[in-house]
C-alpha cells in the first residue's frame, strides 16, 4: 500500500512538472491568438526546430549550454517573425480557415524540411542530468529544471504584459483591434513583437523539452495536439484558463501513464476534454469571440 | 487649425461623405449635427485616420493628414473619443488611461497628464483599479474622454457623447466638455442631441446624407428652420 | 450538352482498363480514384465551412477496423467494412455532437478535430500489440489474394473498376447534397448560425448529418485503401499529415466544385510520384515539403483553388459590401 502511494505521488509531482512546460506552450499559442487572431498550427514544429537547434549547437558544435539556449530562443523568435511576415500578414484579411490552412501548410513544410535536412533519426541532447531521490520517489532533475525555467519565463512575460507600454498595447489589441490606431499604436509593429515573443516562448519550450525528450521531425505530434486541446479548453486567448487547463491535462497524462502506456494518457486527456465540453461548455469559450 | 476641403469618403462601394468642407479655428469649439445616418461618425473617422478619404484634403495646422499614416495622426495633436466609448473592457481604468498616453511624447508627461485627468474626473481616481467594462455608461464616457486627454491633444474629437446615456448624465458630460473647453482645448463634437451640443459650441455645421447643408453660429442654428426640417424631414 | 459529355467520359473511363493494360498506370489511377473519393468526402462538409482537420482519423478507423476484423475476428470485409463505417460514424457523432451543441466552430472546431486525428494515431500506436503500431499492419492473404469473400483481388482491372465505381458514388453523393435542402440549410448556417436557427433550421442536426456522412465516406475510403494496398500504417492512413493532405488537395483543386477534390488528388499524387521518380530514396520528405510550400502559396494567391478560380474567372459576380455605420 505504501509503495502504491509513492508511485502515485511521484506521478502527481511529475504531472505538476509537466504542467509547467505545457502551460508555457499554451501561453505562447494564446498570446499569438489573442493578439493576431490566428492559430499557429505549426507551433509545435517551431519548437521542433528549436530542439534541433539545441542539439546542433550544444551536442554537435559544443557551444556552452546557456549560450546555445539563448541562441535558440532568439532563433525561434526570429522564425516566428518570419512566419508572420511571409504567411500570416498577407492573410490578415482572409477567412480564418485560410489562415489556419496556411499555418497547416507551414507545418507540412517544417516537418518535411526537418526530414530532408536531418533525416528521421532520433537525436538526443546527450546531457545526463541526475535523478533526485526524494522520500522513495525518483524525480528527474531535468524535469525540475524545466518546470522552474517555465515558471520564470511565464512570470517574465506576465511582468512584461502588465508593466510595460508595449505589454499594455498587446493586452489592449486583443480586446479592441480597431481603435488601437487612435492611441498611436502601430498594429503591425505589435504583431511583429508578438510573433517574436510567441516564437521566443517556443524557443524556450524547445530548450526545456530537449532536456527530457529526443528530437525527430515528427516530435511535434507528441505535444502539438495536446497544446491545442489545452488552449481550447481554457479558452483561446485566455491566459489564465490555459494555465489551469495545462496542469489538468498534465496530471491526466501523468496518471494515465502510471497505469497504462503513455499514449493512453493522451486518450484520457481527449476523453476528458470531450466530457468537459458537456460539463462546462463556457469553459471553452474565449472571453473574446 | 483643422481644415477639411471637399472630402469624400465611404465604406467599400458605399459613399458616406460628399464634398465635405469644414474647419475648426484655434480656440473654437465646433459642432456637427444631423440626423441618424448623416455621416457624422464617418466624418470623425476620416479625420482621425480610422478610414481614409477617397478624395479631398485634410490638414491640421498645415500638416497633411491624408499623407500621414493613421497611427501617427494622434501625434499631430488630434485625439478621438469614438462612438460608444470603445474602452478596453478587461483592462483597468488606469490601464485604459495608460493606453491613451502611449505616444512617446505623452509618456514623458504621464504623471502630469494622469493627475490632470483625475482632477477633472475624481470618480475615475476612485475606480482606477476597476475593470473598465464593469463601469456605468456615464463613468465609461468619462474614462473614454480622459483616455483621449492623456495624449495632451490640441483638438479633441467627440463622437456622440450623449449616446446611450441618461439625460442627467448627458448634462454632466456636456458640462464637462464646457470645462475642458474653458481650459483651452479645441473641440469638434458630432452629436444628434442638438440642444445639448449647441450649448457648448461656438459654431456648428449641419450634416445630412453626407453633405453640409448649413453652417453658422450656435445661436443662429438654434433658431433656424433648416435644422427642424433636416431632423423631421418636413 | 454537358450531360452527354459526362456520359461519354464515363463510358471512356469504364472502358479504359480493357484497352490499356499498363499495370503501373492502372495502379496510379486506382490510387488517384481512392484518394479522390476520400478528398470528395472531406469536401462534402468542408464546403460548408465545417473545416475538419481530423479526417485522417476517420480514414484510419476505416482501414484498421476492417483489417483487424479480418485478421483477428475472421470477419469478411463485407461485414468488416460496415462495422468500420459504423465505428467512424459513431466517433464522428461523439466528437461532433458536443462541438455543435455548444457552438464550437471555426478555429475551435478545427483544433478539436486536429487533436482527434492525433489521438487516433496515438491509439493505433498504443495498441501496437494488436495493430503493429508504427510498423504497420497487413491483412492476411486469403486464397492467394484473389477472393470475393475476402475482398482481395489481384487484377488491377478489378480494382480499377471498384475504385471507379466508388469514386462515382462519391460524386453522386456530392451532387445529391448539392441539390438538397440540406445544402441551403448548411449554407445559411455557415453564414449566420443564429439567423438560421431563428428561421427554423435545426442547426445541430443538420451539421451532425453532414459530418457523419462525411466521416462514413472517409472511413470507406480508408477501408478500400486497406483492401487494395494490403498494407496500412498509421502515417499512411491516419494522423495530422493525412488530414492536412486532404485539405490541401481540396483547396488546390477547388472546394466548392464537385470535381475539385479529384483535380486536387490528381495533382498531389502525380506530384508525389514525379518527386519519387526523380529523387529516388532521397525524395523522403520532399513531396510534403513541396505540398507545404504550395499550400501556403495557394491559400495566399488562389484561395478558391484551381478549378474554383477558373470558374470564378468565367463568371464574374458583383460583390455587395456591408456598411458599418455612418
Amino acid at each position: 500500500m505504501a509503495i502504491f502511494d509513492v508511485f502515485l505521488l511521484e506521478a502527481l509531482i511529475n504531472g505538476v512538472l509537466l504542467g509547467g512546460v505545457l502551460a508555457l506552450l499554451s501561453l505562447g499559442l494564446n498570446l499569438v491568438f489573442g493578439v493576431i487572431d490566428v492559430v499557429w498550427i505549426c507551433y509545435a514544429e517551431l519548437i521542433m526546430f528549436g530542439m534541433y537547434g539545441m542539439y546542433f549547437l550544444y551536442t554537435v558544435y559544443h557551444w556552452p549550454i546557456l549560450v546555445a539556449a539563448a541562441a535558440c530562443i532568439a532563433g525561434v523568435g526570429a522564425l516566428g517573425v518570419l512566419l508572420h511576415v511571409l504567411v500570416i500578414a498577407p492573410l490578415l484579411g482572409a477567412a480564418p480557415i485560410n489562415q489556419l490552412l496556411a499555418t497547416g501548410g507551414v507545418l507540412f513544410f517544417l516537418q518535411s524540411a526537418a526530414t530532408v535536412l536531418f533525416s528521421i533519426e532520433f537525436r538526443n541532447l546527450g546531457l545526463r542530468l541526475p535523478v533526485l531521490k526524494l522520500a522513495g520517489m525518483f524525480i528527474s532533475y531535468s524535469r525540475l529544471l524545466a518546470f522552474a525555467a517555465a515558471l520564470i519565463g511565464m512570470v517574465l512575460v506576465f511582468l512584461f504584459l502588465s508593466r510595460t507600454y508595449t505589454g499594455a498595447a498587446i493586452r489592449a489589441i486583443a480586446q479592441d483591434r480597431q481603435i488601437m490606431v487612435l492611441m498611436g499604436v502601430d498594429t503591425r509593429r505589435i504583431y511583429l513583437i508578438t510573433s517574436a515573443l510567441g516564437g521566443g516562448l517556443a524557443g524556450l519550450a524547445a530548450c526545456l523539452l530537449v532536456l527530457q525528450y529526443d528530437v525527430h521531425p515528427f516530435v511535434g505530434l507528441s505535444f502539438g495536439p495536446i497544446t491545442f486541446l489545452i488552449c481550447v479548453l481554457g479558452g483561446l486567448g485566455n491566459f489564465g484558463g490555459g494555465f489551469v487547463a495545462a496542469f489538468v491535462f498534465a496530471e491526466l497524462i501523468s496518471l494515465g501513464g502510471l497505469y497504462l502506456d503513455l499514449e493512453w494518457g493522451y486518450v484520457f486527456a481527449f476523453v476528458f476534454f470531450i466530457v468537459m465540453m458537456f460539463v462546462r461548455p463556457e469553459g471553452l469559450m474565449a472571453r473574446r469571440s | 487649425m483643422l481644415e477639411l476641403r471637399s472630402v469624400r469618403a465611404g465604406y467599400g462601394g458605399f459613399q458616406a461623405l460628399f464634398d465635405v468642407s469644414l474647419e475648426v479655428r484655434a480656440g473654437e469649439a465646433v459642432g456637427v449635427i444631423g440626423p441618424n445616418g448623416a455621416g457624422k461618425t464617418t466624418l470623425l473617422r476620416v479625420i482621425s485616420g480610422l478610414i481614409r478619404p477617397t478624395a479631398g484634403s485634410i490638414a491640421m495646422e498645415g500638416v497633411d493628414l491624408v499623407a500621414t499614416p493613421a497611427h501617427r495622426i494622434v501625434a499631430v495633436g488630434i485625439a478621438h473619443v469614438p462612438e460608444s466609448r470603445r474602452l478596453f473592457p478587461r483592462m483597468t481604468v488606469e490601464d485604459n488611461l495608460k493606453m491613451g498616453g502611449f505616444l512617446p511624447a505623452a509618456r514623458a508627461k504621464y504623471q502630469d497628464r494622469l493627475a490632470f485627468v483625475y482632477e477633472l474626473f475624481p470618480r475615475l481616481r476612485e475606480r482606477r483599479r476597476q475593470l473598465a467594462g464593469t463601469m456605468s455608461g456615464g463613468e465609461q464616457q468619462m474614462c473614454a474622454i480622459g483616455r483621449a486627454l492623456m495624449s495632451d491633444p490640441k483638438l479633441l474629437l467627440l463622437d456622440e457623447p450623449s449616446a446611450g446615456l441618461a439625460p442627467v448624465i448627458v448634462e454632466q458630460v456636456f458640462d464637462l466638455v464646457k470645462r475642458i473647453r474653458a481650459g483651452g482645448l479645441n473641440v469638434l463634437i458630432v452629436e444628434q442631441n442638438v440642444r445639448q451640443v449647441l450649448r457648448v459650441v461656438d459654431r456648428a455645421y449641419l450634416l445630412k446624407a453626407g453633405s453640409i447643408r448649413a453652417a453658422g453660429s450656435a445661436s443662429e442654428l438654434l433658431s433656424s428652420e433648416t435644422i427642424r426640417e433636416a431632423y423631421l424631414g418636413v | 450538352m454537358t450531360r452527354y459529355l459526362g456520359w461519354i467520359a464515363g463510358a471512356g473511363l469504364v472502358a479504359l482498363p480493357f484497352v490499356y493494360h499498363q499495370p503501373y498506370h492502372l495502379h496510379l489511377l486506382v490510387v488517384i480514384l481512392i484518394w479522390s473519393f476520400a478528398y470528395t468526402s472531406w469536401s462534402v462538409m468542408g464546403r460548408f465551412g465545417l473545416v475538419s482537420l481530423g479526417h485522417g482519423g476517420f480514414m484510419g478507423i476505416g482501414a484498421y477496423v476492417t483489417a483487424l476484423a479480418w485478421n483477428h475476428g475472421g470477419l469478411t470485409p463485407w461485414i468488416g467494412i460496415p462495422i468500420a463505417l459504423v465505428a467512424g460514424g459513431v466517433l464522428a457523432l461523439l466528437v461532433a455532437y458536443p462541438c455543435f451543441r455548444f457552438r464550437i466552430t471555426g478555429h475551435y472546431f478545427a483544433l478539436v478535430t486536429l487533436a482527434l486525428s492525433g489521438i487516433v494515431l496515438q491509439v493505433i500506436t498504443a495498441t501496437r500489440d494488436h495493430t503493429g503500431g508504427s510498423l504497420g499492419y497487413t491483412p492476411t492473404r486469403y486464397q492467394g489474394g484473389s477472393s470475393l469473400y475476402a475482398m482481395q483481388f489481384t487484377g488491377k482491372t478489378t480494382w480499377y473498376l471498384i475504385a471507379l465505381g466508388v469514386w462515382a458514388v462519391g460524386l453522386y453523393v456530392w451532387y445529391r447534397v448539392d441539390r438538397s435542402m440540406m445544402r441551403y440549410a448548411l449554407e445559411a448556417i455557415s453564414e449566420d448560425e443564429d439567423g438560421a436557427a431563428a428561421a427554423g433550421v435545426h442547426v445541430t442536426a443538420e451539421k451532425l448529418k453532414i459530418t457523419v456522412l462525411s466521416a462514413v465516406m472517409t472511413a470507406l475510403a480508408g477501408a478500400l485503401y486497406c483492401q487494395y494496398q494490403m498494407f496500412i500504417s498509421p502515417d499512411t492512413v491516419s494522423g495530422i499529415s493525412i488530414s492536412l493532405q486532404m485539405v490541401f488537395a481540396v483547396v488546390v483543386g477547388g472546394i466548392y466544385v464537385s470535381l475539385g477534390p479529384t483535380v486536387g488528388a490528381i495533382i498531389t499524387i502525380l506530384l508525389a510520384e514525379v518527386l519519387r521518380i526523380s529523387f529516388g530514396t532521397r525524395a523522403v520528405g520532399w513531396d510534403n515539403l513541396v505540398y507545404g510550400v504550395l499550400l501556403v502559396l495557394f491559400i495566399v494567391f488562389l484561395p478558391k483553388g484551381i478549378v474554383g478560380s477558373l470558374l470564378a474567372a468565367a463568371r464574374p459576380r458583383k460583390s455587395v459590401r456591408a456598411v458599418a455605420g455612418t
